[in-house]
């Protein structure tokens, strides 16, 4: 039992720590894709070489940055087969097909038109090699729809049935799976915030080669296209990021309840704006949860559904299944405890269908079937040993959601600071030290705004693998905890030491390239 | 035929054609693996850029094959990855070297120096066409796991495949494996030196040099090949009867090909394809269309054993601990609505193919030199 538990933490570190430096290299991808496009097509509609030199020197950036998202990136996708086995056959019939559909798709896309991009300067026509430009933003796209429609599912499980003969889920409605509301708009939120942090990026690269006299020309022409689609990537990621709560809200209350730091909610629930949790808290005990916060009243119950007084639940109304009426009166449903007494059932249920199958008793087997049918809902609640085992860990995505949250604000001023920047006075504010400091920082900030956001999304779902259907603990292989720990270690130390020389080497190019004049 | 064995049999086919094209795509590797040899600077940058042109292709067709056994046959890549933990993991660590390492090899600031970077193409050269070839050998000689479905109602230990506690390092140790993986690592050097024939401009002596690896690696492949031909062939294999129980039957490939004896002549010229690719390029001082030849008679062969193992009621994963667990297409598929909405995804594969090729083409419509290497800006 403990290595089971250590095997199952040492997987979920495991995989936490490439998905986290897979995102490190995937937005800028996403979103510098989309910038080179745009330098190219302005090029190739100008005929201006001086376009050509600054899509070529954004390009090479791209490239760097292309090869380390695609090393990290192989390693996330066979983790589902490596450290989740099991995960892989209870779902592998809905997960693996988008995961097929991806690969034939967007990654030959990619694969295809990027070594055109690179190569095909002189071996190709100004349009063709336009159109591969473009056809490797929407390959990278693409790329990103389908994995987030897999992740998507996994936050909320459609489309599909229980097949209790195979012991597995089976797809039953494709288009529910690929159209999931929750796909699409994370899709969108992540596509967005690419773009937003790849703008930053860009600006902030820009804004330094201006306070070191190098290649001005290019590095304004350079910020007023980050600037834009980042501005467009912000806003647009505000409203995404918007539209993903509310989803959160309906499909996974627990998570919003831990993004939020709630335990007991209310109706007309307040917005924490700020705060400290107690680390001390735990559900049901009766503490306060927040040992200090900004709170803006009724923000949450507005937040969810545009009304000040819907109820939203915390943790411990979601435990106990507790509601608060429109009439105020308290009503209580399914528990939390009920859950598991019901997953516990269809366990059963599905051991009795088993035990009658090989028995060939039709009769024994349709009962089985008709009690794991009515108990399947909480099919994963079954594996858990209490209900406090349902509570992600609240003060990781507590803070994670704030920290996203705080920086998508400054985000959004920061780009209207460089729109102003760029198109005001002249300019000239542009080339001032103090902006270049601010646009420089705002580098790393986006980072950590990024994968806070991924943090949020990922803890907030624990210890669900698959929301309420198969929790972490029944997905996994059959490794010992050593074997993960010491591939763990490994996977640690060649992403550093990668990330390190991908730093290394855009640095110095930067540094290098930008001594010349980067528009020939 | 059920519909749904008939969408198990074309799911069957086209994992069959991924993985050929794998192995033909595997030529990236095994020019990598002869950058450990003495080259001059200029050469070995010449033969990385020669193959960084379609480096990715042959990452992206590993990924693709991945996830299509994903797709349609879960069962394995939960049995398969879950338990041979240490050979996929040696496997993806060579493949993670290799992504970054024609980006940065000869980039200012890449910390570890061109040599490291060189080391790990080299090594992703070894590594990537042995072990994927050991990874193969255990789909027609078997691995040591079980299956047991029921595992997954016991909170405690809810497993469903579980592997002997070597955890893969025993399929690397099995001769029989290790005979199919260094004749695929021959196989791809040969094809690599085919490759560089062909794509390769304005270097009489290198190209000659080439010519003369395709024959040594050639002949090393062929003596190899013939030798896992004969090992398979008379291996005993599983086969599934009429009630579903899989049965052991000696000779098991041999009879299975003879049973199709249209793919058997199929299976020999393609092979005759690629001794004549060798032969001629080895031979002819002028000829360079090798490639082609050997490219095309390679995913026939390899299309063809895929074939072998997984058709006619084959199990395609023996199970070496315990036979009833190996892992047929019948049993191991997804449902038969998922491979139905994937087969009509896969009607995209030939304007996907027909585009890669139109690229390619464009693309190598005139041999490198190692003047456009140094003019190029991108150039790695």
């Amino acid at each position: 039992m403990t290595d089971l538990i250590q095997t199952v933490d040492w997987s979920r570190a495991q995989f936490a720590l490439t998905a986290m430096y897979h995102w490190l290299f995937v937005p800028l991808t996403i979103g510098l894709a989309l910038i080179v496009a745009i330098m190219e097509t302005i090029y190739v509609r100008t005929s201006d070489p001086r376009w050509k030199g600054i899509t070529k020197f954004w390009m090479t950036l791209f490239g760097i940055n292309f090869a380390c998202g695609v090393a990290t990136g192989i390693i996330l996708e066979f983790e589902f087969g490596t450290n989740w086995s099991n995960y892989s056959w209870f779902v592998g019939d809905i997960f693996g097909a988008p995961l097929a559909i991806e690969g034939l798709l967007a990654f030959f896309m990619e694969a295809t038109f990027v070594a055109v991009m690179f190569f095909g300067w002189n071996k190709v026509s100004r349009r063709f090699h336009l159109a591969s430009t473009w056809l490797t933003a929407l390959g990278v796209c693409l790329s990103a729809l389908w994995i987030l429609v897999a992740n998507a599912w996994m936050q909320n499980p459609v489309g599909m049935r229980f097949d209790p003969a195979k012991m597995r889920n089976v797809m039953d409605n494709f288009m529910e799976v690929a159209f999931n509301a929750v796909a699409v708009n994370k899709f969108f939120h992540a596509v967005f915030s690419g773009w937003c942090l790849a703008g930053v990026f860009v600006v902030g690269v820009s804004a330094w080669l201006m306070i070191k006299g190098r290649n001005n020309d290019a590095a304004r022409r350079s910020m007023t296209v980050g600037a834009w689609v980042g501005l467009a990537g912000i806003v647009m990621t505000l409203c995404t990021g918007h539209g993903s709560a509310q989803q959160v809200s309906r499909v996974q209350p627990m998570k919003l309840a831990a993004m939020e730091g709630l335990y007991e909610g209310s109706r007309g629930q307040d917005l924490v704006a700020a705060g400290i949790l107690d680390p001390a808290k735990k559900p049901g005990d009766g503490r306060q949860a927040m040992l200090f916060s900004i709170d803006i009243p009724k923000g949450l119950s507005l937040l969810i559904d545009g009304t000040t007084d819907r109820f939203v639940p915390g943790i411990d109304d979601l435990i106990a299944g507790r509601t608060i009426e429109a009439d105020g009166d308290t009503v209580y449903s399914t528990s939390y405890a009920d859950r598991i007494a019901s997953g516990k059932l269809a366990i059963a249920a599905l051991r009795d269908y088993e035990r009658a199958r090989k028995d060939a008793d039709p009769k024994a087997m349709a009962e089985a079937e008709a009690t794991l049918k009515a108990n399947f809902e909480n099919f994963g609640y079954g594996y858990l040993p209490s209900p406090e085992d349902a509570v992600p860990p609240v003060g990781l995505t507590f803070y994670s959601f704030h920290i996203m949250v705080a920086l998508g604000g400054y985000l959004l001023a920061f780009f209207a600071l460089v729109i102003f920047a760029c198109h005001c006075r002249g300019g000239r504010m542009a080339s001032k030290t103090w902006f270049a400091v601010v646009a420089i920082a705002s580098i790393p900030l986006v980072w950590i705004c990024s994968q806070a956001g991924w943090v949020t999304a990922e803890v907030g779902r624990q210890p669900w693998t698959i929301q309420n259907l198969l929790p972490v603990n029944a997905a996994i292989s059959d490794i010992p905890a050593s074997s993960v720990q010491l591939t763990f270690w490994i996977f640690a130390a060649l992403f550093t030491l990668m990330l390190a020389a991908e730093a290394c080497i855009m640095l110095r190019y930067i540094s290098h390239a930008s001594k010349g004049d980067i528009t020939r | 035929m059920t519909e749904l064995s008939f969408l198990q049999h074309y799911w069957w086919l086209l994992i069959s054609i991924l993985g050929a094209l794998l192995v033909f795509l595997l030529f990236v590797q095994g020019g990598q693996s002869m950058l450990a040899g003495r080259l001059a600077p200029a050469e070995r940058t010449l033969l990385v850029n020669s193959l960084g042109r379609k480096w990715e292709f042959t990452f992206t067709t590993l990924v693709v094959f991945g996830g299509a056994f994903f797709a349609s046959f879960p069962l394995f890549y939960s049995t398969s990855f879950g338990g041979a933990y240490w050979l996929w993991m040696l496997i993806l660590v060579s493949f993670v070297l290799q992504a970054v390492s024609y980006e940065f090899r000869r980039k200012r600031g890449n910390l570890y120096g061109t040599r490291t970077y060189d080391f790990f193409l080299a090594a992703n050269g070894l590594m990537g066409c042995v072990l994927l070839g050991v990874a193969v050998g255990g789909m027609f000689f078997g691995a040591e796991f079980t299956v047991a479905k029921a595992n997954i109602l016991d909170p405690l230990s809810p497993v469903i495949s579980r592997w002997a506690p070597t955890r893969g390092l025993e399929a690397i140790a099995s001769w029989r494996n290790l005979l199919l993986g260094v004749a695929v690592f021959f196989l791809a050097r040969t094809q690599a030196a085919l490759y560089f024939v062909n794509n390769i401009g304005g270097n009489p002596a290198l190209t000659r040099r080439m010519r003369a690896a395709t024959l040594r690696n050639g002949i090393v492949f062929a003596v190899l090949f013939v030798g896992f031909l004969l090992v398979l062939l008379s291996a005993d294999g599983l086969r599934a009867s009429a009630d579903g129980t899989f049965v052991a039957e000696p000779c098991m490939y041999l009879h299975s090909l003879l049973a199709w004896w249209p793919l058997a002549l199929v299976f020999v010229l393609a092979v005759v394809a690629v001794l004549y690719a060798i032969g001629r390029t080895g031979l002819d001082a002028e000829w360079r269309g090798g490639i082609w030849w050997s490219g095309a008679g390679t995913i026939i062969v390899v299309a063809t054993l895929f074939a072998l193992a997984g058709y006619q009621g084959a199990a395609y994963y023996p199970s070496t601990l315990e036979p009833q667990a190996s892992l047929s297409i019948a049993n191991s598929s997804s449902s038969e609505f998922t491979l139905k909405v994937m087969a009509w995804v896969s009607i995209i594969i030939p304007f996907v193919a027909a585009y890669i090729f139109a690229v390619w083409r464009k693309m190598n419509a005139t041999p490198l030199t190692a003047s456009e290497v140094e003019s190029d800006s991108h150039s790695y």
